[in-house]
């Protein structure tokens, strides 16, 4: 079978990851995409057996309705204080948490940093689409300035909401962080990249050099109010530029090497 | 059994948690419990198990929430504000049946309050401090030999019915001193298995997920049905307390954990006047053990409640002596400690009255 072959049919065929239901999220949200791409991973790391699944409160509180792996839901922010409990009564575990923004960046920062900072061998994908989608559109801490939401109607005001957070610039000042990169999914072209950001994150646990994390920017039409094509559009307008993309800390690629891993 | 030797409070219970297989400590510092913390970050790795300081509370009861889920035993030890903020995570694992054990040594308050001991936290452990329809076993020593027993036996309780448990101290129990006989370490191959519903990863098995939602209210109402249905067991099976000369008692003192201790001085106290006084300490204040105190009841004409608190307890006094005696109630605030003669004085005032 040639490698053309065998790629058609990795993009035609269902991860065993996942569980074949169809997804409930909105047309054109990210999700989909992300979640398919970390299934792709479990199925080609072998890990399926042994993962544990944290997923946040939010949209993606639907996470384990998805994917055919062991997991819970953890309380709102809490993902990853839950992973290191389960990750340090069993390290022999893959302990993966999921989470959005308000959850990770607004409630939960206290145990996301603390968790990085200690180096937990855990590994998130944080998805950044700079508004609470569960609830219905609310300000999140990544929102932009300007952008307006259902709780700021007026736009958002540095003096009045503050400034959107940065997670990934947060990140490279905690030494416990092995592999940090901000990546997006909006063109064909992001989504390979975007998976070996994740794929990285995954060896920062695998190989045991530290805490992994991929943020991922991503659309919410619903709640912009947006269409799908141009909801990506906006995103490709205005986040990336609040957001930079690219490789924010990596310890990984050298132990990598070291050890001889692709 | 070992030989008896001298322990601290806090010393005790932590090692009693070492004895039942405790695998997994998370805790976060806060007087008057520290020193159970602290034990725990010496013992812990000479054992080959984990310590982990968290960030806060919060975080605390959430990575229990973790350790729990994949099936180990877990235990935290805080003081009554930090058991506050636990209340989120404890509502959580309640649902999700996840088996912990919480020891909450008592402080005076409300707020930052003291750092006294206190019964304060009465309503608040035993009634349900966090959101929902949920129920926690909570056990009350009065003495470390009995701190040491309950703490072993809250580890079984929390895994036979697959829910958290609590151990109410206060910080005279965690700091006193006393002789304590510690059972020999439970045989982690005799415990029960938790491969029935732990995240153990999906092999040979169908993926599986211990939660405490569903955004289907019929479907939540059946776990609710099913936590209600393991109260009821709970509620028949558990309950537990000392009596004290209430054979031929005329007045009964009710009075959990150290305050029952102090009670019982008050009670021979009171038999050296001629006053026929006994005391009725219930050890697990949930299920609180109605019944019996009913029938002590029948017999008394006044049924007193003594507690470190504005009168907590009181109101489960008064559910199971529903009006068949009088129910008066003497208490201590904020980490004041009652005496022994100054309970027999307010007794006093009652039978005068």
């Amino acid at each position: 079978m040639s490698e053309q072959v065998k790629d058609a049919i990795l993009l035609a065929s269902m991860p065993k990851a996942l569980n074949g239901k169809e997804f409930t999220y909105c047309p054109g949200c990210h999700h989909g995409i992300v979640h398919r791409l970390v299934a792709e991973l479990i199925d080609e790391f072998g890990l399926r057996e042994k993962t544990l699944l944290v997923a946040p409160v939010g949209c993606s509180v639907f996470a384990y309705e998805f994917f055919d792996v062991d997991g819970t839901v953890a309380p709102h922010g809490r993902a990853l204080a839950v992973a290191t409990g389960m990750k340090r009564a069993k390290p022999e575990m893959f302990v993966l948490t999921y989470q959005g923004d308000g959850d990770l960046a607004a409630i939960g920062t206290a145990e996301t940093i603390h968790a990085a900072n200690r180096g937990e061998r855990v590994t998130t994908v944080f998805i950044n689409n700079a508004v609470y989608g569960m609830t219905g559109g609310q300000m999140a801490p990544t929102t932009l300035l300007g952008m307006k939401t259902t709780t700021s109607p007026y736009g958002r005001d540095p003096k009045r909401e503050g400034y959107p957070i940065h997670m990934m610039e947060i990140m490279r000042a905690l030494p416990g962080v092995a592999y940090a990169e901000r990546v997006k999914v909006s063109r064909p072209q992001d989504v390979p990249k975007a998976k070996m950001a994740i794929k990285k994150a995954f060896y920062a646990q695998l190989l045991d050099v530290g805490f992994g994390i991929v943020e991922v920017l991503s659309t919410c039409p619903t709640n912009w109010g947006m269409d799908p094509v141009e909801a990506s559009r906006w995103l490709e307008e205005n986040m990336v530029k609040e957001f930079p993309l690219g490789v924010y800390v990596d310890k990984v690629t050298e132990v990598m090497k070291e050890k001889g891993v692709k | 059994m070992g030989e008896k030797i001298m322990v601290k409070g806090t010393e005790a219970i932590g090692e009693a948690a070492i004895r039942a297989g405790c695998k997994v400590y998370f805790g976060y510092p806060i007087t008057p419990q520290s020193e159970l913390t602290e034990y725990m970050s010496r013992r812990m790795p000479q054992e080959g198990r984990v310590f982990l300081q968290a960030e806060s509370e919060v975080a605390t009861v959430n990575m229990m929430y973790g350790a729990s889920s994949v099936g180990v035993r877990v235990m935290t030890s805080t003081s009554s504000p930090g058991f506050s903020l636990m209340q989120e995570g404890i509502s959580y694992m309640a649902n999700a049946r996840l088996p912990a054990v919480f020891v909450d040594v008592v402080r005076g308050g409300p707020g930052l309050g003291d750092i006294q001991p206190s019964q304060g936290d009465y309503f608040q452990v035993v009634k349900g401090g966090g959101h929902g329809d949920y129920r926690l076993p909570v056990y009350s020593p009065s003495s470390l030999q009995e701190a040491v027993e309950l703490t072993i036996h809250a580890f079984d309780v929390a895994d036979k019915y697959r829910t958290p448990v609590v151990i109410f101290a206060d910080g005279m129990l965690g700091q006193m001193m006393e002789p304590v006989e510690f059972p020999d370490p439970v045989d982690p191959s005799t415990l029960p298995s938790k491969d029935d519903w732990a995240l153990t990863g999906a092999r040979g098995r169908k993926a599986r997920y211990v939660t405490s939602f569903d955004i289907d209210p019929y479907k939540l109402e059946q776990m609710n049905l099913v936590l209600q249905e393991t109260y009821k067991k709970i509620e028949a099976e558990e309950k537990k307390w000392e009596e004290f000369m209430t054979d031929d008692a005329e007045i009964i003192f009710v009075a959990h954990g150290t305050v029952g201790r102090i009670v019982k001085s008050t009670v021979k106290m009171a038999r050296e006047k001629g006053i026929k006084a006994g005391l009725f300490r219930p050890i697990s204040l949930y299920p609180f053990p109605y019944e019996r105190l009913a029938e002590l009841a029948e017999k008394v004409d006044i049924v007193m409640t003594v507690e470190m608190s504005a009168g907590q307890m009181l109101e489960d006094v008064k559910l199971a002596v529903m009006g068949r005696a009088e129910t008066p109630f003497y208490g201590r605030l904020a980490g004041v400690i009652p005496t022994p003669a100054e309970i027999l004085e307010a007794m006093m005032k009652e039978i005068r009255r």
